[in-house]
């Protein structure tokens, strides 16, 4: 078993319908943004492209975490840039770093699964990164910077 | 003097072994911080950095034959 960094084929088809919403939305119901949120994954687990939504199972559990994880921050909405009349890029990065304070996660982790808590824990995404194990200690993911090239969560047409 | 968090409470780290380590790919950037207490793990935070975005070219509009 092993977790596959990947974008989840369920949230290419949910874009779709608009299951996800990071940031407004005029044909939504409500403009309020979706509440993302991010859980840790044991080396052990097997999280990727077919995950469709957050489960407890393979999750980390240790003092300090929380199962389901931690609140992804969404204060920038999606960007969409054309760089062509047949190219563009659609773009979101979460607007802070996703961290866990004061944690002991002994078993090693090395995937984290982002969701949208509001549309019933439905996947967007999976990172992967080498094995860690926290000890009374804090865990954080930085993002990336939040451009065309190098967004965290990037769509693009060629 | 800096108060480190540990498995025995807060610590002044001149009592304790501090280890570091930097991993760098082209997935990431970590960097991680140990503090050890008479060969006792007491502490361990990282940092990852993503490097690399999750590209998808998933749009495209098909033909009307």
């Amino acid at each position: 078993m092993a977790n596959t960094q990947s974008m989840t084929t369920s949230f290419m088809g949910e874009l779709m319908t608009a299951t996800h919403n990071f940031g407004t939305a005029p044909t939504r119901g409500t403009s309020a943004a979706d509440t993302f949120k991010a859980a840790l994954y044991l080396a052990s687990a097997t999280v990727n492209a077919s995950t469709t939504a957050y489960s407890s199972t393979g999750e980390v559990t240790g003092t300090g975490y929380t199962a389901g994880g931690v609140a992804v921050t969404n204060a920038t909405p999606p960007t969409a840039t054309n760089s062509s009349a047949t190219a563009g890029v659609a773009f979101f990065t979460p607007s802070a770093s996703i961290t866990y304070t004061t944690v002991t996660l002994t078993t090693a982790f090395d995937a984290v699964l982002i969701y949208n808590s509001t549309q019933s824990n439905k996947a967007v995404s999976v990172h992967t990164f080498g094995s860690q194990t926290i000890t009374a200690g804090t865990f954080t993911l930085t993002m990336p910077a939040n451009t065309t090239t190098t967004a965290l969560l990037r769509l693009s047409t060629t | 003097m800096t108060i480190v968090t540990t498995t025995k409470g807060e610590m002044d780290d001149s009592l304790l072994e501090k280890r570091e380590g930097v991993m760098d790919n082209d997935n990431e950037n970590t960097t991680w911080v140990e503090y050890w207490l008479e060969g006792e793990l007491v502490h361990r935070s990282a940092h990852v950095t993503l490097k690399k975005p999750l590209t998808h070219v998933a749009a495209e509009a098909a033909q009307i034959a």
